[in-house]
């Protein structure tokens, strides 16, 4: 129709230069952390870090609430410990054997749970969860209560020995800063959109002519390989894996950093993941009761800032703009 | 689009169905919502499914669509029955529809929401890898879709951010988009005020001579003077059905709207 009218508005998608910005801030961050904090601490943040943004993938994105990741987490995490110790590949195949367990994984309990919506998606992915949970309990390979330990971290293609810190800090923080690049060009992506959408109004994504369960397969899939390298690096990490990853507590937690950093928010998992293991770390020596501490802190959070500590700056700057 | 030799229709004479349906009969447990409803929906022409509140007029729609399975009947679209199949397919087909309750992607602005619509058809909804800048190319047709229903100086704004009637006004160009064989419109104009229900009532009959086009509509002026085939819904059954002087003459009719609604609603 009046195409002149039309295009004197279309303004083409400018590149916005915050999401380069805030990267490469992160990337001076992780370099000097290792001056204030532990090492170990602070991959161990990463590894949760890490959790949490595929989590959020899943839920901010895509609007879909799963509560049995840490079946993605604990299992990658048992199949990169067995194959450290056993097969002796190194550690890079480790990784991604894995991340290939949690996306097959991630493909049989999506396939069942995305029939279902709502609460009803959350409960059938906490019981494949749980099923999968008595298997590694029950499964030889997994040795158990005792789990998988004492193996060595191995070098990095066969050259550089992951046995030094520092090497697997560089490591451990260049995986999860490169998974953060990739989940936020998932997110904002032409396939992003339509997660976007997905999530903003269903029936009207399927009226459009979109197989929504595809995506939402497609994007539990992602989802749960991502979250299966959250796993793997903290079974290279802490040279352990355990029934303790495969718990549902595992999966709580993951809402709980999510929820508490504010859901659909790239910054949001980082600084709920942050907020979380900083104070598990602190209580852990202060002799405080951990669990009440943390119920009340997420109570207090879920009350005072309803979209998340992220979310409500976020809200916050936007209306200050206009 | 009709250059199918075997079957070209001859321009006189009963205009061909492309949307029909037959028997369509819908239960929820013990309660029938839709009861043995035949319908066909013409190309170039408007037909308005009218009723009184609970009629099953949204019910007809969602069986149309495939959003709800019938539990008897048959829909045939384009020759093909499309009776047994899921509702995204049957979009694909080119039968798009609206919702009653204003269907928009309420966090995403108006651009987006049209692009949403353009992208599957321009093959642009699987890259997960690919910049969003790549989707500027669908710009420009998307800004001509807002421009048709008035709201291309808005384009940044998130749908949010609509009025109720705007918001009506944004689900019909995202449903254009898809440039619809057939178009089921339930309620279009549902709070718009009387300038945009004048402006949209326009842009419903232009549309209509490329498409086969149903409306559920409480406005009864807007039906009179632009549907050309009426149907009228009462507790599931078809009432009547004819053009609107018959329709409106109907005794029936007229008592089934009696004090439940008038003209200018
Ligand atoms: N999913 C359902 N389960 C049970 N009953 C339903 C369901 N959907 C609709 N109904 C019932 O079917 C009847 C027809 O509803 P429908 O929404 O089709 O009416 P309508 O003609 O669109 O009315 P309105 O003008 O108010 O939109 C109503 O009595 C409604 O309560
Ligand atoms: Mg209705």
């Amino acid at each position: 129709m009046s195409a002149k009218h039309a295009d004197t508005i279309v303004m083409p998608t400018r590149k916005s230069p915050v999401p380069a910005l805030t990267f490469a801030a992160l990337i001076l961050v992780l370099a000097i952390l290792p001056a204030f904090f532990y090492p170990i601490f602070v991959m161990k943040l990463l590894c949760f870090v890490l959790f949490a943004a595929a989590f959020n993938l899943l839920l901010g994105y895509t609007g879909l609430l799963s509560f049995g990741h840490a079946a993605f987490f604990g299992g990658a995490a048992y199949v990169t410990a067995h194959a450290l110790k056993v097969w002796q590949v190194t550690p890079e195949f480790a990784i991604l054997a894995g991340v290939a367990a949690a996306i097959v994984l991630g493909l049989i309990i999506g396939a069942v749970a995305i029939r279902r919506q709502g609460i009803y998606f959350a409960m059938i992915t906490l019981a494949m969860a749980q099923m999968f949970y008595f298997f590694c309990l029950q499964a030889p390979f997994t040795n158990g209560e005792d789990g998988i330990q004492g193996f060595s971290r191995g070098h990095l293609f066969g050259i550089i020995d992951l046995n030094e810190t520092m090497n697997l800090y560089y490591f451990i923080a260049a995986v999860t800063v490169l998974s953060l690049v990739l989940i936020w060009r998932i997110v904002n992506s032409p396939f992003g959109q339509i997660l976007r959408a997905i999530r903003e109004n269903e029936p009207r994504t399927i009226s459009l002519g979109y197989s929504v369960q595809r995506f939402k397969l497609a994007a539990f899939v992602m989802s749960a390989g991502l979250t299966g390298l959250a796993g793997a690096l903290k079974a290279l990490l802490f040279q352990f894996a355990t029934l303790a990853d495969v718990a549902w507590q595992m999966s709580g937690e993951v809402i709980l950093m999510t929820l508490i950093g504010g859901i659909g928010t790239l910054a949001g998992p980082v600084v709920g993941a942050g907020i979380l293991i900083g104070m598990q770390n602190f209580l852990a020596t202060s002799g405080l009761p951990v669990t009440m501490v943390l119920g009340g802190t997420f109570m207090v959070c879920v009350l005072l800032f309803r979209r998340g500590v992220v979310g409500e700056i976020l809200n916050l700057l936007e209306r200050r703009r206009g | 689009m009709t250059n199918n030799p075997a079957a070209a229709p001859a321009d006189a004479g009963a205009p061909r169905a492309v949307l029909s349906a037959r028997g369509l009969t819908k239960r929820f447990g013990p309660f029938t919502a839709v009861n043995n409803v035949d319908l066909d929906v013409c190309h170039g022409r408007i037909h308005a499914l009218i009723g009184p509140n609970g009629a099953g007029k949204s019910t007809v729609f969602n069986l149309l669509t495939k959003f709800l399975k019938p539990t008897e009947g048959r829909i045939v679209l384009d020759g093909t029955d499309i009776t047994a199949m899921d509702p995204a397919s049957v979009a694909r087909m080119g039968m798009v529809r609206s919702f009653q309750i204003s269907a928009t992607f309420g966090d995403m602005t108006l651009l987006d929401n049209v692009r949403v619509a353009l992208q599957r058809p321009n093959n642009m909804s699987r890259q997960f890898w690919r910049s969003l800048i790549s989707l500027d190319r669908l710009n420009r047709q998307a800004m001509e879709l807002l421009d048709r229903v008035g709201l291309a100086d808005m384009a940044q704004l998130r749908a949010n951010n609509l009025s109720y009637g705007r918001k009506r006004a944004l689900e019909i160009a995202t449903t254009l988009a898809l440039e619809p064989r057939v178009l089921l419109l339930d309620e279009p104009l549902a709070g718009m005020g009387q300038e945009d229900v004048e402006h949209m009532a326009k842009l419903i009959k232009t549309v209509s001579r490329d498409c086969a086009l149903v409306m559920v509509e409480h406005n009864l002026k807007v039906v009179g003077d632009i549907g050309d085939d009426i149907t009228v819904l009462q507790r599931g059954e078809i009432l009547a059905r004819g053009d609107y002087a018959t329709v409106s003459a109907d005794p029936r009719v007229r008592e089934a709207y009696m004090g439940s609604e008038d003209d200018s609603h």
